[in-house]
């Protein structure tokens, strides 16, 4: 009994409740809000030390023994998670302060995001799967509205393919879930992997992991289901795209990693084989679309992909090493992509364009944004000092130890060409010609600093303390590998 | 040309308390039998969406002065207090809890915290359901 677990989950559904009350007095909005994140934050730094020093945490709600009941569990991963994202929705609130406008933020755009944080909270620390169906429609309703605020043509347009690719995923994860009901009569993870251990993973349970990577799939986009993507993230305002590229098909890369560590991790041959070739080919395809457009927005969006595909194949590699390398590399990426889209959003405003081939010579007026975006770009592709580093060397190293020399090759390719696609946009936007002189300008950059820099300097901090940080990451991939620490700290009497 | 619509203002002026009633009824049933939040607030809405059949919306604006927006926000907040209500006696989150009283007209009755819940429920969807007619219905 630990009510503390459900606390991140708590704060911002009373706050997205009481905002509502105060749908025109948009400054209070903002100050609970920021409030509320701050609170979340604390709340979810206080539960990693717990569950570092104390083991895993559970809740088992309304007092009722696993697996009748809904069971919150907070081990290693889902609390670094749950930190993670926090941060990145304190610094997505401060950016969205300066630019989303005030027609959206009359229309329910703060209590929605703190639904959004609901949603991603609650998919993380589930122990139930059809609990993470529910946390999932929870985000996904209230992505629906952040991506149609505003209501512009282009909106209108990519959310009605957003929302149809989603509902139809929506529906064959119920389908998985049934099936997978139908099977072992249970739907706790901790009971369900039991389960499936005592009975071996027959062929049947096999197509049912191969429909969850699939559904999972869908909400992460990887490779081939990632074409709902780039339209449907180019078309809200750029806070929101933070908020989604940094969060939500994070949640989808999770899913299938606790999916495939915990439940369905009998039979690597076959799974695990699928999930590194789809991997492989997810990076592929966002080194491609991050290296072919001139669009600021798209180029980031398409490395969202590139860092999915990244991921997984630490998650298909399946060694100690590798997943402490993944679970590193999503806490980095999660921050990083933020960090990026802010950087982009601010270039956009200042230039009116998201065309990489109309700015130019940003840094003459702009150092501080310039040596900011300089930071990321080295952030992103992995560059010693910083925190990108060492998740892709421990991802690199497992895959190495394994002897999937290909994987490894493919990792190390991509951060290649992650760093050309991202450093065209340095090269192209902050050096050469000053297009526009300081009066030309259509907007200012003023509070947009803090947010890029708050994220940047956390990401600093990551790859310079990563010797401080690692034992953190290094126990979430313990519990990872061996899922009876996990069953026992939640079916325990 | 102008209608004549008095037969079914007439019936629904009598009908909706019956279809209000019938609502009641299937929200206290929930317990033991077929119904509960769900159905009864839905039912509350569909007798509010006769109003608005038989008469227009200006009046059942009238009758019913809520933002119903907030009377949703309401309903989830009842049902997240009632929630939170388990902290004040450390249990769980969402841990109910029920007791028999003696209460003057309806005699030895059993009370449960759940309740509390279902009329977040309730409220939620009288809420939601009202708005969604509302906003259709006034959209030009």
């Amino acid at each position: 009994m630990n009510n503390f677990v459900i606390l991140p989950i708590l704060i911002p559904l009373v706050t997205g409740i009481v905002l509502i009350f105060f749908k025109n007095n948009i400054p209070l909005q903002k100050w609970i809000s920021v409030i509320a994140s701050v609170a979340t934050i604390v709340v979810s730094a206080i539960l990693v030390q717990s569950v570092f020093t104390g083991g895993i945490q559970t809740l088992q709600i309304g007092n009722w023994n696993p697996p009748y009941g809904i069971v919150l569990v907070a081990d290693m991963l889902a609390a670094l998670l749950v930190l993670t994202a926090s941060i990145v929705s304190l610094a997505t609130l401060l950016f969205a302060f300066r630019t989303i406008g005030e027609p959206r933020e009359r229309f329910y755009f703060y209590p929605v995001v703190q639904f959004l944080m609901v949603g991603v909270f609650g998919a993380f620390m589930t122990g139930d799967l059809f609990n993470l169906f529910v946390f999932f429609e929870v985000m996904l309703m209230s992505s629906y509205v952040l991506i149609v605020l505003g209501g512009t043509k282009v909106q209108l347009r990519e959310s009605i393919k957003y929302i149809l690719v989603n509902i139809i995923s929506s529906a064959l994860f119920v389908a998985a879930v049934a099936l997978l009901y139908g099977v072992a009569g249970t739907l706790n993870m901790a009971d369900l992997s039991q389960k499936i251990s005592e009975s071996g993973q027959t062929g049947l349970l096999t197509v049912i992991a191969v429909m969850f990577l699939i559904v999972f799939g869908l909400k992460g986009a990887i490779f081939p289901l990632f074409f709902w993507l780039p339209g449907s993230y180019q078309a809200p305002p750029t806070a929101i795209t933070a908020l989604f590229g940094a969060l939500l098909t994070k949640v989808g890369v999770y899913s299938i990693t606790r999916v495939f560590t915990l439940i369905f991790h009998h039979d690597t041959a076959f799974t695990h084989t699928i999930i590194s070739v789809l991997a492989a080919l997810t990076i592929v395809v966002g080194v491609i679309g991050a290296v072919a457009y001139w669009d600021v927005k798209k180029i980031i969006i398409y490395n969202i992909m590139t860092a999915v595909g990244v991921i997984l194949i630490g998650v298909a590699t399946m060694s100690t090493t590798s997943l402490a390398g993944s679970i590193f590399y999503v806490v980095h990426d999660m921050i990083v992509k933020g960090a990026l889209f802010f950087l982009v959003g601010a270039m956009a405003i200042l230039s009116g364009t998201f065309d990489l081939k109309k700015m130019g010579g940003l840094i003459k007026n702009h150092p501080v944004l310039g040596w900011l975006f300089f930071i990321a770009v080295v952030t992103i592709a992995g560059i010693p000092p910083l925190s990108g580093f060492v998740g892709k060397l421990l991802i690199v190293q497992g895959s190495l130890e394994n002897g999937d020399y290909i994987l490894a090759g493919v990792v190390l390719l991509s951060s290649l060409l992650v760093l050309y696609s991202v450093m065209k946009i340095f090269m192209n936007g902050f050096w050469g010609e000053t297009k526009l002189s300081i009066q030309e300008e259509k907007g200012t950059t003023k509070g947009l600093i803090l947010p890029t820099a708050l994220l940047l300097s956390l990401s600093i901090a990551l790859g310079l303390g990563a010797e401080w940080f690692l034992p953190y990451f290094n126990e979430a991939a313990e519990t990872l590998m061996n899922p009876s620490i996990y069953i026992d700290a939640v079916l325990k009497e | 040309m102008k209608t004549n619509d008095l037969i079914l203002q007439t019936i629904t002026k009598i009908a909706i308390f019956i279809i209000l009633a019938f609502s009641l009824h299937l929200f206290f049933a929930g317990h033991y039998t077929p119904g509960g939040g769900f159905i009864g607030g839905l039912m509350t809405a569909a007798a509010l969406v006769l109003l608005l059949l038989a008469f227009d919306a200006k009046t059942v604006k009238k009758i019913f002065p809520f933002d119903f927006i907030k009377v949703a926000a309401l309903g989830l907040l009842i049902a997240v207090l009632t929630g939170m209500g388990a902290f004040l006696f450390d249990v769980p989150f969402l841990t109910h809890t029920f007791g028999y009283f003696d209460i003057p007209i309806l005699g030895h009755t059993g009370l449960a915290t759940a309740v509390l819940f279902d009329i977040g429920v309730y409220l939620v969807v009288i809420g939601v359901t009202m708005t969604i007619i509302q906003t259709i219905g006034e959209d030009e």
